[in-house]
């Protein structure tokens, strides 16, 4: 006679069957399996930065999927490696995901050499979302510098859609060089039909160049900010949104009302790999969007 | 809680039951160091008496047959242009016997982190539901603070756990599958005797401690004392090997790689064990580095020992096995290094 323990097989367990939804807690032990998509369309944005749009190819997963501005994906190209990527687009649209993607190593670059057609996985929507609501009634201001358009074109998107919840929106955007402006077809469009306030700079123009030249933080000097009535949603790396937000802060607005993004090393998106950690929190759960007064007081934040 | 008592004798052939059953694992006496001291391992055993009951502490933790150091995610079957991925779970049963209370503390903490929350891990949950624990109560190390850090005693995350009170073990049975095992096994009610004898065990057990680390607001110190000397101090040591995470029975963190295989048929994404305490942790694409120095590193594995893991679970991360302490080939243990923080307080 021998004892032997009774198997447990997880794989059996009712809330496998069925397809992920990282929105709900019911199926999320299926935390490694992808939706499959297709690329529907790439748009050649710049030299560094296409625009990838992507369609989920099961109905089922299509329906499920839905995202808040801010939040991001874990892309997977198999056999390359899986990254982390804002989502790039409307939330109200379902059938196609818009990811604004840079070259910027292995898995990057396989992307820039994929075409239409091409099937990738994502998991998510993972981490914090710029909290629209709350701005209701307000104005806001747009502010991004570089790559940092890309999650901002989600809360562009919104605010439109949402346009008569809100004040005056302006969008403020800023680059090193003309040539790296990144949706420059885009923004006659914002400013015409979405109603937004469109100011841009550069550092360094070319000849053809004949708008404004300088720093993002110039762009103060155009804009009338009213203090007690306006959010502002801050995306660019550290050094910008630390410049940019320690101004608006002498201008009045609280620190609590400005929202800015992390970017760190991602593995999981599910606080498991500590690879994102920054002092004590992991920037893909209780970030990437963080208010300033947050990022201020997390050790190593900035 | 179920409290039985086993006879030695009897627990014996139990035991030898259970492995004509079930794959079982439990401290073998592997080796020998170079003062002759035996060398402890968790391995798989056939017969009880393979079994070092009384074995010192193992090198390396428990950790790894629930976090392997290597594991498939999953693979992609490639087919022209198409994939599909496929995902498996570990689901074989087996049985770990001798377990140390840290150790189960420890696993505690993981459970925490893997299969509660958000985003449960089913690789883990897999592995964590389908072993069976056997506890056994033991007398400290010179170098355990387990006590300080409240894990010298396990109360629930086993499915038996014995304490040797003479010619017999005081047995407490947590699960039904535990429970269920024992139908033919003759186990006894406690006795009032019984119980003096556990009680008395417990009081010698605890009394043994000798390492004592005060961890009382060293939450607060993490942050209050993020830009000590201490740090450069302790730093400046560090080779950034990572082995002191390797050891660790908490340290979870990982990093993914994926390959395809020559047949170009398929690829497979595997997660492999890290250490934050490894130059490029926390390095991104064009080569920033958040921590590039070796100091600001083991700061921030003791700073999440300490403080970012308090913030989420309401504990240290650290159970005090020493573990890492005794690994590390430069020498640095977080005796010393609390130490150390709490005398840059003092001053
Ligand atoms: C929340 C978030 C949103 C992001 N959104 C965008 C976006 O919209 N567009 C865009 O172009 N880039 C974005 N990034 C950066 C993007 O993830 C990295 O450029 C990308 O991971 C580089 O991968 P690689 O394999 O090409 O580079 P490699 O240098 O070859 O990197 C190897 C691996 O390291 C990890 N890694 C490297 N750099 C980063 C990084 N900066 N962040 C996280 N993980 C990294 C990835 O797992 C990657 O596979 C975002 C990053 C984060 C954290
Ligand atoms: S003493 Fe070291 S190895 Fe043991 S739990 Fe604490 S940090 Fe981990
Ligand atoms: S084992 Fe020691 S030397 Fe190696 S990374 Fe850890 S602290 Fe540094
Ligand atoms: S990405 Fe793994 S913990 Fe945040």
């Amino acid at each position: 006679m021998s004892y032997e323990i009774p198997r447990e097989n997880i794989a059996a367990e009712p809330f496998m069957a069925g397809p992920p939804d990282f929105n709900r807690k019911s199926r999320l032990m299926q935390t490694d399996k992808v939706y499959e998509c297709m690329i529907t369309n790439i748009v050649e944005l710049t030299d560094m930065e296409k625009l990838f749009h992507l369609k989920i190819m099961d109905p089922g997963e299509s329906r499920l999927f839905t995202f808040r501005p801010g939040q991001f994906l874990m892309l997977e190209l198999p056999g390359f490696g899986e990254i982390p990527i804002s989502i790039s687009g409307s939330s109200a649209i379902r059938e196609r995901i818009g990811l604004c993607i840079r070259k910027a190593g292995k898995v990057t670059n396989m992307l820039h050499k994929a075409r239409i057609g091409t099937k990738v996985g994502v998991r998510g929507p993972f981490g914090t979302h710029f909290p629209l609501e709350r701005m209701v009634g307000h104005n806001i201001l747009l502010i991004a510098g570089g790559l940092g358009l890309a999650p901002l074109r989600a809360p562009i998107y919104w605010v439109n859609e949402h346009r008569s919840e809100y004040a005056d929106v302006a969008i403020m955007y800023g680059t090193k060089r003309p040539k790296d402006i990144l949706f420059d077809y885009q923004f006659d469009m914002w400013g015409k039909i979405y109603n937004y306030d469109i100011h841009l700079i550069v550092e360094e123009p070319d000849e053809n160049w004949k708008g404004r030249v300088g720093l993002i933080t110039e762009l103060f000097n155009e804009v009338d900010i009213d203090p007690h009535r306006t959010y502002a949603i801050v995306c660019g790396p550290p050094v910008m949104f630390k410049f940019v937000c320690n101004h608006l802060n002498q201008v009045g607005i609280p620190m609590d009302r400005m929202f800015v993004t992390l970017e760190r090393r991602m593995h999981c998106g599910m606080g498991k790999c500590c690879r994102c950690m920054v002092g004590s929190t992991f920037t893909c759960v209780d970030g990437p969007v963080m208010d300033y007064w947050t990022v201020m007081n997390l050790k190593e934040a900035i | 809680m179920l409290y039985k008592t086993i006879s030695k004798a009897n627990f014996k052939v139990f035991i030898n039951e259970v492995i004509a059953g079930n794959v079982t694992i439990a401290p073998k006496m592997t080796d020998k160091d170079s003062e002759g001291n035996p060398v402890y391992q968790f391995q798989q055993v056939y017969a009880f008496d393979e079994i070092a009951l009384n074995y010192t502490k193992t090198y390396s933790s428990l950790k790894n047959f629930f976090l392997p150091f290597k594991e498939s995610l999953s693979t992609f079957q490639f087919d022209k242009n198409e994939w599909k991925q496929k995902i498996e779970y570990s689901i074989h049963p087996r049985v770990i016997v001798g377990v140390r209370a840290c150790d189960i503390n420890g696993l505690l903490k993981l459970d925490n982190v893997l299969m509660k929350g958000k985003y449960p891990s089913p690789y883990y949950v897999a592995r964590r539901t389908n072993t069976f624990l056997i506890g056994l109560d033991h007398e400290p190390m010179a170098d355990c603070f387990c006590q300080s850090l409240n894990s010298d005693e396990a109360l629930h995350g086993f499915d038996l756990f014995l304490t040797d009170i003479g010619d017999k073990y005081f047995m407490q049975i947590n699960s039904s599958k535990a429970f269920n095992l024992f139908k033919n096994v003759q186990i006894n009610d406690i006795e009032t005797e019984d119980e003096e004898k556990y009680i008395a065990e417990k009081k010698r057990i605890a009394s043994l401690f000798k390492t004592r680390v005060a961890i009382t607001g060293l939450s607060n110190l993490m942050d209050i004392e993020f830009e000590s000397d201490v740090w450069k101090k302790w730093g400046d040591k560090c080779l950034s090997c990572g082995t002191c995470a390797m050891v660790c029975p908490t340290c979870y963190c990982f990093t993914v790689t994926e390959s395809i295989d020559v047949s170009l048929k398929f690829a497979l994404k595997e997660k492999v064990l890290y250490s934050c305490n490894l130059v490029d942790f926390a390095e991104v694409a064009g080569g920033h580095n958040f921590r590039p120095e070796p100091a600001t590193r083991l700061k921030y594995r003791f700073y999440h020992q300490h403080r970012g893991f308090v913030e989420s679970y309401d504990e240290p991360k650290c159970v005090g096995c020493n573990r890492c302490g005794i690994a590390c080939p430069a020498g640095i243990n977080p005796i010393d290094v609390i130490h150390d923080l709490r005398m840059e307080d003092v001053k």
